[in-house]
């Protein structure tokens, strides 16, 4: 293993996000901030509660599964794809690494961003209302493996995408629909038999229900079969990845 | 001298169908200055990237160091520094951060020390600490350089060091690359630059439509090949070439106070005695005598001619 490599790579993308910290932290604590005075407040004033929790807490880990991913997702797939945009993807292909050095760096450091940006949204619902965490080991364990699992998708939307355009596609055609109907504001509990079946197919669902588990000791799905849909997301997504450095797809000719 | 690298066979045929090299064989020794020459698109960079891992070979075998550059790619990538022909560099680092980061790349502990060495002999240390986004272009250049010597490898690729590149940088490169040459690197580079070549190269490789039609000795091949001219000029004028000297295919000046005679230095007889005693003979005068030997780029551009 090329140790030195993953730390110089793992470094410079958590420099480039220090660099700009501010921007980095600060909007997705206001538009957390924004979820709650619409859901929580004009919203939750009307739904009493949803399996024994204030609708407010509800929503809590849905909102930080929503930034979770999306950040994930866009901060591993620009950092991958800015580099075959300014042609310095070269020096990745000449250095002695491997594909799991440059996974490592990179997933790694797009993970750490999104669980850092998890803590300081989890630290904005404190301030709002009234969060009991029933398993908080398992909790921060969810967001570590949803953090990882996502930028490693996003990691490979970035080795996809040829230009800025196509980078934005995935996001918004396919991965904001499915967080929001993946039960991240509602239990899929409340949906009508034929859409709860529907429900089913979306594996946002499963990691909601085991994440709002974590704080709420309540799930929508059985917990295992959580673990399960995540633990063949993730290997779905490592396969890609094994798939596309060993054709070169994409990066080298 | 053993080979450093050694290629055999290498074939190329990117995905659009085309073939960019075709079974292309090059031995390198270890520690020669190897200019690649060739027109637009021969595929020089080609080459380059199959070596360095940019391109996938289709067939054939690269071995650097005695190591095959796939199976085998840490072994050969670590001994390998490349300049690319494009510049390609992230604007928004800084420029000893940049060159830190290839040291640590190829997997060689921090070493600031090495990295300002390198940084003051390219004469980049007082931007250091720039944005690599407000350097000239000649300076990205600089920094390309200076990011593949970071970590000290064996072999340098240069694609096109000096394109675009004003007098002064190109003549720092050009020292640059003998510092390493004095330290036993082996470097190879491609140019459309003949003077270059010239200046500096101890073998010169022609490549052309992915075929490499020579690979020699530069003064071999400017003996072997090169023509001579003898420039003799006259005390009077001339109109024009005497009967008795038709037979030398002569030129003459275009004032007619100079005669020019091509010989060819790889006959065994120049002929240039018999040729200045018949100029005696048709009672010419001569105020003085020149020779030149045809550059290396009148050689290339009659080689790349000459195939179809
Ligand atoms: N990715 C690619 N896909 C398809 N064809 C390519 C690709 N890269 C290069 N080629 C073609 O292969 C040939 C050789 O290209 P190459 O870049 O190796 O030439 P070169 O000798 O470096 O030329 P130059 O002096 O212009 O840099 C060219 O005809 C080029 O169009
Ligand atoms: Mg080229």
């Amino acid at each position: 293993m090329n140790f030195r490599a993953i730390n110089v790579i793992y470094r410079k993308e958590m420099a480039r996000f220090f660099r700009t910290i501010i921007e980095s932290l600060i909007s997705p604590v206001i538009s957390t901030s924004l979820y709650f005075v619409v859901f929580g407040a004009a919203i939750g004033s009307k739904i009493e509660q949803v399996n024994g929790v204030t609708y407010g807490a509800f929503i809590v880990p849905g909102l930080i599964m929503l930034t979770v991913i999306t950040q994930s997702v866009s901060n591993a797939s620009f950092a991958i794809n800015f580099p075959k945009f300014t042609g310095t993807i070269y020096e990745l292909l000449t250095a002695p690494v491997s594909y799991m050095e440059i996974v490592i760096g990179y997933v790694g450091a797009a993970a750490t961003k999104s669980i850092l940006i998890g803590l300081v949204i989890l630290a904005t619902a404190f301030a709002f209302v009234d969060l009991p965490i029933a398993h908080p080991v398992a909790m921060l364990a969810l967001l570590a493996l949803t953090s990882a699992s996502f930028s490693l998708f996003g990691f490979i939307i970035g080795i996809w995408a040829k230009d800025f355009q196509q980078l934005q596609l995935i996001p918004l055609l396919v991965l904001t629909p499915l967080i929001f109907l993946g039960g991240s504001f509602y239990s899929v509990d409340m949906l009508p038999g034929v859409w709860r079946t529907i429900a089913l197919f979306n594996p946002v669902v499963y990691l909601m229900s085991v994440f709002r588990w974590s704080f709420f000791d309540t799930a929508d799905v059985p917990i295992a079969v959580s673990l399960l849909a995540i633990a063949a997301f993730t290997g779905l997504c490592l396969a890609a990845v094994w798939w596309i450095f060993r054709t070169g797809w994409r990066i080298r000719q | 001298m053993p080979s450093i690298v050694s290629i055999r066979n290498l074939t190329k045929t990117y995905s659009t169908g085309f073939q960019a090299l075709k079974s292309v064989n090059l031995e390198i020794e270890e520690g020669e200055i190897l200019a690649l020459l060739g027109p637009n698109g021969a595929g020089k960079t080609t080459m380059i990237s199959a070596i360095c891992g940019i391109v996938q070979p289709t067939s054939g075998q690269i071995l650097v160091g005695g190591h095959d550059v796939v199976r085998d790619f840490r072994a050969t990538r670590s001994q390998i520094g490349l300049v690319p022909q494009e510049i390609s560099l992230e604007p928004f680092e800084k420029v000893f951060n940049t060159v830190t980061f290839s040291r640590g790349l190829f997997g060689k502990s921090p070493d600031p020390e090495y990295v300002e060495k390198i940084l003051r002999q390219l004469s980049l240390w007082d931007k250091k600490d720039n944005n690599i986004q407000s350097l000239s272009g000649g300076m990205k250049r600089r920094v390309l350089i200076a990011k593949a010597l970071a970590h000290q490898p064996r072999v340098l690729f240069l694609d096109e060091p000096t394109a675009g590149v004003d007098v002064e940088l190109r003549k720092d490169m050009w020292s640059v690359v003998s510092d390493l040459k004095a330290q036993g690197v082996t470097i190879i580079l491609t140019t459309h630059y003949i003077e270059e070549a010239e200046a500096i190269a101890d073998r010169v490789g022609v490549i052309n439509k992915g075929e490499i039609l020579l690979v020699q000795n530069k003064a071999e091949l400017m003996a072997q090949m090169g023509r001579k001219q003898l420039h003799v000029d006259l005390a009077e004028p001339i109109t024009a070439i005497p009967e008795a000297l038709a037979s030398y295919a002569l030129e003459l000046g275009s004032d007619g106070r100079s005669l020019i005679y091509t010989y060819d230095t790889k006959r065994e007889r120049t002929g240039i005695t018999n040729f200045l005693g018949d100029l005696r003979s048709a009672g010419l005068q001569m105020t003085d005598l020149a020779t030149r030997q045809s550059s290396l780029e009148d050689i290339f551009v009659g080689m790349v001619r000459e195939k179809p």
